[in-house]
């Protein structure tokens, strides 16, 4: 059964052959559910030219933003962006290219990719920028744009509870797009809080099956709250 | 006397039905949350992935796994449930969200909405805000009714480039309370003390006004 076990030991062994110019998609909203380890080991390796599709691009020393410092990412494809003032900066001087997708077509697009469902119509974003130069359908006498899926060379997810097998489950609101993420890799990694043995987790209790993961490696998170507001 | 952003909110509140699932976009639709009367329930959809938001936290309930689409911390209520992106978005594209409330820069008399662009500033995105304009089964706008120069946000087209086409059915402003339908505004309610006067002069867009306003 060992073709099964999916955990790696190393940071250097969950991302081995991650190269430049290749596409990342990763789990997370705001700095919600980020793999912050996986992010730091490719800070580390120093990979440029790298496309992230991820909601957000995290904040200036925290998340994907810690990769704008060496200049690594080429592109980002997001819903919302800005939370920093590096990439703000790396934006307007055209270091950085930006395509905005509404989170939901982002959330379909990561979804279909990883069904083999190569592109889909919808309503959202029709007759505004998002769909300039898209192809438009009626149905039922509504128009739609077509969108297409989004795959990667590389995902990176973060689980609360993996097991060896690469079987995930996610903790609270940081499952986000993580789940879609999972499915959408050529290579797919999971970062885990806690990684347990095959059987003990409740199987119809599973989000993310092992078949969508390739390697399971042991985090070790700073979860760090990006808007911490308390009741009054 | 033009509404506060609190009444403009407590107006929102009025609106929901008992059982209603309530998207609330940031800033005064937010606010509507604190106003829903006693005797109903709604359940708050944050798109990020839970369905039954609670309230912020304590300092001892705080969670980081545990946020809202505005990335601030917050709780879920008994009865919630968490769930993906594609499946928070099957629910706002599959039109299952009862009502959506949501701020906008500019409406138009064909319903179309201007929200979250501005040329030449700054664009850090749509977020799921086109996503909930396309899907939700009603609609929204909370707005004041003109900039602080005094402009229009009622216009006849829409100038800023758009969130959404022919999707706003009604717009709950400082000054009034309006439906669009027919390429037009029509004032059903306006706000107490203020003149049906004012409120045409500050809309620039086709306005039908009725024999009879109501105050809110």
């Amino acid at each position: 059964m060992s073709g099964f076990d999916k955990v790696v030991r190393s940071y250097e062994e969950a991302m081995k052959g991650l190269s430049d110019g290749m596409t990342v998609i990763a789990g997370g909203f705001g700095l919600c559910g980020i793999p912050e380890g996986l992010i730091a080991e490719i800070k580390r390796m120093g990979t440029k030219k790298l496309t992230f599709v991820s909601n957000n691009c995290g904040v200036d020393d925290f998340g994907l933003g810690i990769l704008l410092e060496d200049k690594q990412i080429k592109k980002m494809v997001s819903s919302y962006v800005g939370e920093n003032a590096l990439f703000e900066q790396q934006l307007l001087s055209g270091e950085l290219e930006v395509e905005l997708t509404p989170q939901g077509t982002l959330a379909e697009k990561m979804r279909a990719a990883g069904a083999g469902i190569p592109a889909f119509y919808t309503a959202t974003g029709y007759g505004t920028p998002v769909g300039e130069g898209k192809e438009v359908k009626e149905f039922n006498g509504r128009p739609y744009i077509l969108e297409e899926a989004i795959s990667g060379d590389f995902a990176i997810v973060r689980a609360w509870k993996a097991d060896r097998y690469g079987n995930c489950i996610y903790r609270h609101t940081a499952q986000n797009f993580n789940p879609m993420a999972a499915t959408a890799g050529k290579i797919t990694v999971v970062e885990a809080e806690e990684i347990v043995d095959p059987g003990e987790l409740e199987p119809s209790q599973i989000h993310t099956p092992g078949i969508y993961v390739n390697r399971v490696i042991q985090g070790n998170f700073e979860k760090r709250i990006e808007r911490r507001v308390l009741a009054k | 006397m033009a509404l506060t952003r609190d009444q403009i909110a407590m107006r929102v509140a009025r609106e929901f039905k008992d059982g209603d699932y309530v998207n609330l976009g940031i800033g005064i639709p937010t606010l509507a949350a604190n106003y829903v009367p006693d005797n109903i329930a709604v359940m708050l959809q944050s798109e990020n992935g839970l369905l039954g938001m609670g309230p912020y936290p304590t300092e001892e309930e705080v969670d980081a796994d545990m946020i809202n689409a505005g990335k601030e911390t917050v709780t879920a209520i008994t009865g919630a449930s968490i769930f993906n992106s594609a499946e928070s978005f099957a629910m706002i594209r599959g039109g299952h969200v009862d009502f959506t409330v949501l701020g906008a820069f500019e409406v138009d008399v064909h319903g179309n909405i201007a929200s979250w662009m501005i040329p030449n500033k700054l664009v850090k995105g749509m977020g799921g805000a086109m996503d909930l304009v396309a899907g939700a089964k009603n609609i929204i706008v909370t707005m004041t009714h003109a900039d602080k120069h005094g402009n229009s946000k009622l216009l006849a087209n829409c100038t800023l480039p758009l969130t959404g086409v022919n999707c706003i059915t009604r717009i709950i402003t400082d000054l009034a309370v309006l439906s669009v339908a027919d390429g037009a505004f029509h004032l059903t309610e306006r706000a107490p003390g203020v003149s049906i006067e004012e409120i045409q002069a500050k809309t620039a867009g086709k306005l039908i006004v009725p024999d009879h306003v109501p105050e809110m």
